[in-house]
């Protein structure tokens, strides 16, 4: 452990991290807009901006390992100043149309504009011009509202080990892209929405779907593989309309195309919404009632007929413990067979 | 999960799925993981980050092999080989750790040591086509590390010898030591959300919940007082006995929930036939399936998101499922549907919320008698055993011994797979999953956007092969085996080996378990041989 | 001319080849067959190519040495050797009026040169002719009878300093390295020069590439680096090949590779083609870079000589840095110390350029006045005119105004003066250049070699830009200086890397000593220097005009009017300010500003 001094606290962090670690863990707040704990350091949207004792220029929290007695002032006039430059200059080449943004409410951009009160800009000049072409069914790139933070790049090669994208050009000019400004074709595990601070990537399913404040999330887990992913449905007029996942999961935030873009079916007009039974080898919709009074009566009857042992019951990977438990317990005790199995048991 | 549980006395995921972060060797065999569990793939992509080094076994150049230290790349069905001619690299270089043969386990030295003795380097070459210094780089690579886990899925299990490559494997894991610390195990990836679950709850014909057998009369007797009704005695029919059941063992109805078996399993003929044959089948999904539409009686089910319950995941994790959203139209709970027919068969369920089953489960199985909701929601999940309300979860298994007291070393010989290549079907088909889609495709084939991507079936082919056939890619092939054919588009690539092909099975219009057979099975835990048929490709 | 040793040395750097060296050298060894003097006197007579010696202004340059007495030519011409050979070499008699003249003196005479020392005297593509004037000894010294901390203490004592711009010492950079943990190490040579107008790496590389590598391998060894690379830029053609053949002849003498010159000690060189990102200069960048990655710079710590590439200690030194090296072995720390200041030791090559009499590339010794370099080697300003200011250290630079033109050429006069030594880049700027105009100039390099990475970089610099152009356009508006300056200052303190943080300089120095010069732009509307074009106007002095029609003849606008004999007049709206009636008029009657 080391011991530092943060605006005048005095505090006690692990060796190896950063400042902006050590500010973190004690509630110390410095803006960051290309951070994301899970990724190495970037320091490239320069807003953690801090002044270090015996250091001659400002450094950045996020790429700055902490030592042993350091000084740190994480706020300042001349500190604010610096962040309120670097803002105001990303909002001189940005849409700024929050208006209709689909991320607006959920926009770290946004978050900082409001927070340096920035209704004026000095560094108007031009401004990026893209359009949006990418064809892809699921990620909408809007890369005039992209701030060159690069956590999608890293996340891309880092984190999901495909590099489907990295910055293209130069200066001004630079701006993330797949080879040959072609169009996105990836795993498409949407890793790259889950991070971006803008609304430069959205997935495409929701867009339009409801805003920010109107929606509401409910915790659950993955129904595909059996990794278990954490996911978090964003639900709006009953309809999941997208899905995210907290970092602070078991699987770190991170989904596959699947269990981030793979929730359509849930409201799929091909759902089965009524019991059908087939008469005259036709289905037929029925009620409830005459359903199950249906299954029970047959059920009844080849039991009575052959023995519970002519009956068999199949359960699923996919449905609840409680429901598979149900289920076993449903034929050993309500039909009085072992005759159950699940097809994976492998 | 049988040759798991055979070996150690219990069948799971020894380790979980954050320590892969700290394996410094990582050995996949028979796992697309990268496609398959993307999320655990991550995982072992941090690994080797972090300097970890990754051994790939698998017949097709499988995305993960882009990370790996060295890939393997046996023959379709020839995992007992390669897996004894490492072990052989092990015992000769005397790579092994005596300390911990000698304390927690048995049967080392009872022959299994010798035989051994004939897997050499080349015999592993001969029969795996593997060149033998990759062989010894992996042994040395493996024996060699201090926190190596082992990562399998059904390239493994789906054989006619699937038991026998497991037991391989936890042999390898046992002779090293590998196994009952951090970082260090045997993993099979569960390829479902909740097959771990529903293994868990006693969806079996020959165990209760908590893999308790239900021909000791002891388990029965505490199963009868806690349901209060007297149970059967004998084991049931396995799932694939099911369907080939006949005279007194006949079964005339069928109650499936949840399952799409006419496109999951092999012979889709034969599965068929099977369910056309029955008095009366009752299908409860949230899609009419393939299987769905042979039912007599179509319940429709309510999906993952619009229920509570807990799933329980690969690493033995049960979390809560929450509901989001209702479901629609007059759709139900599963868990309503079976507690109404069990009123009607005269057996009375009565549960006033969810939790009050998950108790229950609690009393049936001590593991899980320590998790509540509460719990599980405050702490992210829990991890079985976890018996008692005060007791953290259990995330690896074994620290200390083994359940069934030591681990046992079981003689494996290489037998080949049930079907060779031959004139007449001179390719070996492969069967598996891809990135875009899940199993039959129920759910995933009905996302418009993942649709657009992965719109139709394929099989991959070596490009040398195709150009011998002067198959060019996306043109239509004709794919024949012993039991059907099925016509779909070929894609060239290097992923598959020569006289090797893939076909994934999500796809209803060219299921690729037309072609597989139902009859080889692994005589121990009934597995169909999925990852091995033989077939023969031609351009239409 | 039978018993005498004749030596022809032509000068092939870029330059010299760009003026025709190649064919030079051709016409000298088909007269010389043609005289029949390679039959005669053939062990005695022979043609050279040699590097830079930086007067490339007077390219082809060539050296006759007979017996050791040089004359030098300048402008040579193919078809001016035939009288070379016939009058100088089988006559014993120079051509005067072809030998250099007294300004070639003048520019090298307080010249001291150390890195430069043999460029133009040894044959670039010949190990042999490096060795033969003591290449590789300070190798072998330092090899077979120095440990690698005597070595590193020779360096530290020298007070050698890098010469790629940041000025740290070279010594202390080499035992940080030694000192790190692993055992994988590594040496970059970064010959990634990328200043505008400067080419003094580019000409040390091509004219001695031996001095490099031989600066190398002893830097290796002391710091335990068994692998290098070279750094080069590809458009670089000439040094990369020279520098390719170079590895292989030292490899083969056992000068690289495994058991160097016998020993226990091994390294070896790559060559590494940048394609032309400036902030490739930049030593994090340039590590992605060979990496594979984009280069794209990252912040330190941990610096290099910790994680580097590939996560190794890694030390980037510079050309001119290394190419010090093994003179530096060889002469002993206390001859290279007796050059330069206190604090800034030895010689340094600078790129002379602008509007200047003399222009190449020259070797100073640190400390030397400004006033020396403008006047005494460069020959004071083109026609005579007024100097203005001196441009040092290239984009990430500044301007020193000509009341400083005393000011000692170290680092820290420089620095202090807002400047900086740079790389070497040195423009002479005189009373026709518009000094706002020239900081958008290098800012318009900077916003185009920006990695776009950290947003002041990136977004600051292309405002910076905006900003002037608007004053230059005539369209600066109350307040821009002030927001070019707050904007200037937050873009040097907030910027991630080098280039970011040194871009605002060439705006900061000129507002420093030229304000006035931007407020003329943005109250007046008005260039002094007349460079501006959006702020100019030609006028015609009717007291001076004779109506010889000449100026309208050459306005491509047809914007000038008058009848013949009579004074003329420009129409103002039609005028596209192109200067040409400016040019023709001859009795000085067009009046630009």
């Amino acid at each position: 452990m080391l011991t530092l001094t943060i605006d005048g606290r005095q505090i006690e962090v692990k060796e190896g991290s950063t400042v902006l670690q050590a500010a973190r863990e004690h509630e110390i707040y410095i803006p960051t807009l290309c951070d994301d704990p899970r990724l190495e350091p970037y320091g490239g949207c320069r807003l953690c901006l801090v002044q270090i004792e015996g250091v001659p220029r400002p450094v950045t929290a996020c790429t700055t390992p902490v030592s042993e007695g350091m000084k740190v002032e994480t706020t300042n006039e001349y500190i604010e100043g610096l962040r309120r430059t670097v803002v105001e200059l990303i909002l001189s080449d940005h849409p700024n149309d929050c208006m209709v943004c689909e991320k607006a409410g959920d926009c770290t951009l946004q978050e900082l504009a409001y927070f340096y009160g920035l209704r004026e800009n000095r560094f108007r000049g031009e401004r990026r011009q893209y359009a949006k072409r990418d064809a892809n069914p699921f990620i909408e790139r809007d890369m005039e509202k992209c701030i060159l933070c690069g956590k999608c790049v890293r996340v891309c090669e880092e984190v999901q080990g495909v590099s489907a994208i990295e910055i293209a050009y130069r200066g001004f000019n630079a701006k993330v892209c797949p080879p040959f400004e072609k169009d996105l074709d990836c795993e498409f595990c949407g890793q790259c929405v889950s991070v971006c601070p803008t609304g430069a990537l959205m997935g495409k399913l929701s867009l339009g779907k409801g805003r920010q404040k109107d929606i509401k999330k409910v915790d659950t887990v993955c129904p595909y593989c059996g990794c278990g992913c954490n996911l978090t449905l964003h639900v709006a007029r009953n309809e999941v309309i997208r899905v995210s996942s907290s970092p602070e999961t078991l699987n770190e935030g991170w989904l596959c195309v699947k269990g981030r873009f793979g929730f359509k079916f849930i409201s799929s007009p091909e759902r089965l919404n009524t019991p059908l039974i087939r008469k005259n080898g036709r289905f037929e919709e029925v009620s409830w009632q005459e359903a199950l009074d249906h299954v029970a009566e047959r059920l009844g009857g080849i039991r009575d007929r052959y023995g519970p042992d002519a009956i068999a019951g199949l359960s699923s990977a996919r449905c609840t413990n409680e429901e598979n438990y149900l289920f076993q317990k449903f034929f050993r005790a309500a039909v009085g067979t072992n005759n159950v199995d699940h097809c994976a048991r492998y | 999960m049988v040759g798991l549980a055979t070996v150690f006395g219990s069948g799971a995921m020894t380790n979980s799925i954050p320590e892969i972060e700290r394996n410094d060797l990582i050995f996949v065999t028979g796992s697309n993981t990268k496609e398959n569990h993307p999320i655990v793939a991550l995982r072992m992509i941090k690994a080797v980050r972090r300097g970890a080094k990754l051994i790939v076994a698998d017949p097709r150049k499988v995305p993960l092999v882009r990370f790996a230290t060295i890939w393997i790349q046996q023959r379709p069905g020839t995992d007992v080989a390669l897996l004894n001619s490492m072990m052989h690299v092990i015992v000769k270089e005397d790579l092994v750790d005596r300390d911990f043969i000698a304390s927690y386990t048995e049967g080392f030295d009872d022959g299994f040591l010798k035989s051994l003795e004939e897997y050499t380097p080349e015999v592993g070459e001969r029969i795996t086509g593997v060149p033998k210094e990759k062989i010894i780089e992996a042994a040395r690579l493996y024996a060699g590390a201090s926190n190596p886990g082992i990562y399998y899925t059904m390239g493994i299990t789906q054989h006619s010898h699937g038991t026998d490559n497991v037991f391989c494997i936890a042999n390898l894991a046992l002779m090293t030591g590998n196994l009952g610390k951090e970082s260090s195990g045997v993993n099979p990836l569960r390829g479902q959300n909740n097959v771990q679950g529903s293994t868990d709850m006693g969806c079996s014909p020959n165990m209760y919940p908590g893999y308790q057998k239900v021909t000791i009369p002891s388990v029965r007797e505490r199963f009868e007082r806690l349901w209060g009704v007297k149970l059967p005695e004998k084991e049931g029919l396995v799932a694939s006995e099911m369907f080939f059941a006949s005279g007194a063992q006949k079964v005339r109805a069928m109650y499936i929930m949840g399952e799409n078996p006419v496109l999951s399993d092999p012979d889709v003929g034969h599965t068929v036939e099977a369910l056309k044959e029955l008095d009366f089948l009752v299908v409860q999904d949230i899609f009419m399936t393939e299987t769905a539409e042979l039912a007599d009686v179509v319940l429709p089910g309510a999906c993952f998101a619009e229920k509570d319950g807990t799933f329980t995941n690969t690493e033995r994790r049960v979390q809560l499922v929450r509901k989001a959203v209702n479901p629609p139209g007059e759709a139900r709970e599963d868990s309503w549907i079976i507690t109404e027919l069990s009123r009607r068969l005269g057996y009375e369920m009565k549960y006033n919320r969810t939790e009050e089953i998950f108790h229950e489960i609690g009393m049936a199985w001590p593991a899980m008698a320590g998790m509540t909701y509460s719990r599980l929601d405050e702490e992210g999940g829990l991890q079985w055993p976890c018996p008692t309300q005060d007791h953290p979860g259990t995330p690896y298994l074994f620290k200390g011994g083994f359940p069934r007291g030591k681990g046992r070393f079981t003689v494996v010989k290489y037998r080949p797979p049930a079907e060779e290549p031959d004139e007449e079907y001179p390719f070996v088909l492969t069967t598996g999953r891809q990135l875009f889609h899940y199993h039959t495709g129920s759910m995933t084939r009905r996302v418009e956007p993942i649709n657009r991507v992965s719109p139709e079936p394929y099989m991959e082919i070596n490009s040398e092969d195709a150009a011998e056939l002067a198959i060019e890619d996306g043109a239509m092939v004709r794919v024949s085996s012993r039991r059907g054919e099925i016509r779909l588009k070929a894609r060239l690539s290097k992923r598959p080996d020569r006289g090797v092909v893939f076909i994934p099975f999500h796809f209803r219009e060219a299921a690729a378990n037309v072609l597989t057979s139902s009859i080889a099975l692994d005589p121990l835990c009934k597995i169909p041989e999925l990852k091995v048929s033989t077939v023969r490709v031609e351009k239409v | 001319m039978e018993n005498s040793t004749i030596l022809i040395k032509v000068c092939m750097g870029t330059g010299g080849i760009a003026a025709g060296g190649t064919e030079v050298i051709s016409a000298f060894e088909k007269e010389l067959q043609a005289e029949g003097i390679s039959a005669a006197v053939e062990k005695h007579c022979s043609v050279h190519k040699v590097g830079c010696r930086g007067f490339c202004a007077r390219d082809v340059l060539v050296d006759v040495l007979i017996d050791g007495e040089k004359t030098t030519y300048e402008y040579i011409k193919p078809d001016m050797v035939s009288r070379i050979v016939k009058e100088h070499i089988l006559q014993g008699e120079a051509v005067q009026e072809w030998v250099v003249k007294d300004d070639y003196r003048t520019f090298h005479e307080k010249q001291r040169k150390v890195v430069l020392s043999d460029c133009g005297e040894v044959d670039p593509e010949d190990i042999g002719s490096y060795m033969e004037r003591g290449g590789y000894d300070a190798l072998r010294k330092v090899l077979t009878s120095m440990t690698p901390e005597e070595t590193i203490e020779v360096i530290k004592s020298s007070g050698l300093r890098g010469r790629g711009g940041a000025g740290f010492p070279t010594g202390l950079k080499w035992e940080f390295a030694r000192r790190a943990p692993g055992d994988t190490k590594y040496l970059i040579c970064n010959a990634d020069e990328g200043d505008p107008g400067a080419f003094m790496d580019r000409s040390i590389i091509e004219g001695n590439p031996h001095s490099v590598i031989e600066g190398m391998v002893i830097g290796a060894f002391s710091m335990g680096a068994h692998r290098g690379y070279v750094y080069i830029r590809a458009e670089y053609p000439l040094a990369v090949e020279r520098l390719r053949l170079a590895l292989e002849q030292a490899r083969k003498k056992g000068l690289l590779g495994e058991h160097i010159a016998g020993t226990e000690f091994s390294f070896d060189i790559k060559i590494k083609l940048g394609a032309g990102a400036f902030v490739c200069g930049e030593e994090t960048a340039l590590i992605a870079s060979i990496e594979g990655k984009r280069g794209m710079p990252r912040a330190k710590p941990p610096f290099p000589a910790q994680k580097g590439l590939w996560g190794k200690p890694t030390v980037i030194n510079n050309v001119e840095t290394l190419a010090n090296i093994p003179y530096i072995v060889r002469n002993g720390a206390g001859w290279f110390a007796q050059f330069g200041t206190e604090r800034s030791k030895g010689t340094k090559v600078f790129a002379l350029t602008g509007k200047i009499k003399n222009s190449g590339l020259i070797e100073v010794p640190l400390g030397i006045r400004l006033h020396e370099i403008v006047h005494d080697i460069g020959g004071g300003i083109e026609g005579d005119r007024k100097l203005k200011a001196v441009q040092t250290g290239g984009p990430s630079g500044g301007c020193i105004p000509a009341e400083m033109i005393e000011i000692p050429v170290d680092y820290e006069s420089l620095a202090e003066a807002g400047s900086i030594v740079g790389s070497g880049g040195m423009v002479v700027m005189d009373e026709t250049d518009c000094m706002v105009n020239i900081a958008k100039y290098f800012l318009e390099f900077t916003q185009a070699e920006s990695c776009g990475k950290c947003v002041p970089c990136r977004i600051g610099t292309k405002r910076l830009l905006e900003i002037l152009t608007r004053i230059t356009d005539g369209r600066g508006r109350p307040g821009d200086i002030e927001l070019l300056e707050s904007l200037s200052n937050d873009v040097r303190a907030a910027s991630l890397c080098g280039l970011g943080q040194t871009a605002p300089n060439p705006v900061l120095s000129t507002l420093r000593y030229f304000k006035a010069e931007y407020e003329a732009h943005v109250h007046e509307k008005r260039c002094p220097a007349g460079v501006c074009k959006n702020l100019l106007t030609y006028t015609i002095l009717e007291e001076f005009c004779t109506g010889c029609t000449m100026c309208a003849r050459v306005c491509p606008a047809n914007a000038i009017v008058g009848e013949r004999k009579t004074p003329h007049r420009i129409i103002q709206d039609i005028c596209i300010k192109c200067g040409a009636c400016f040019e023709t008029c001859k009795f000085k009657a067009i009046k630009k500003g």
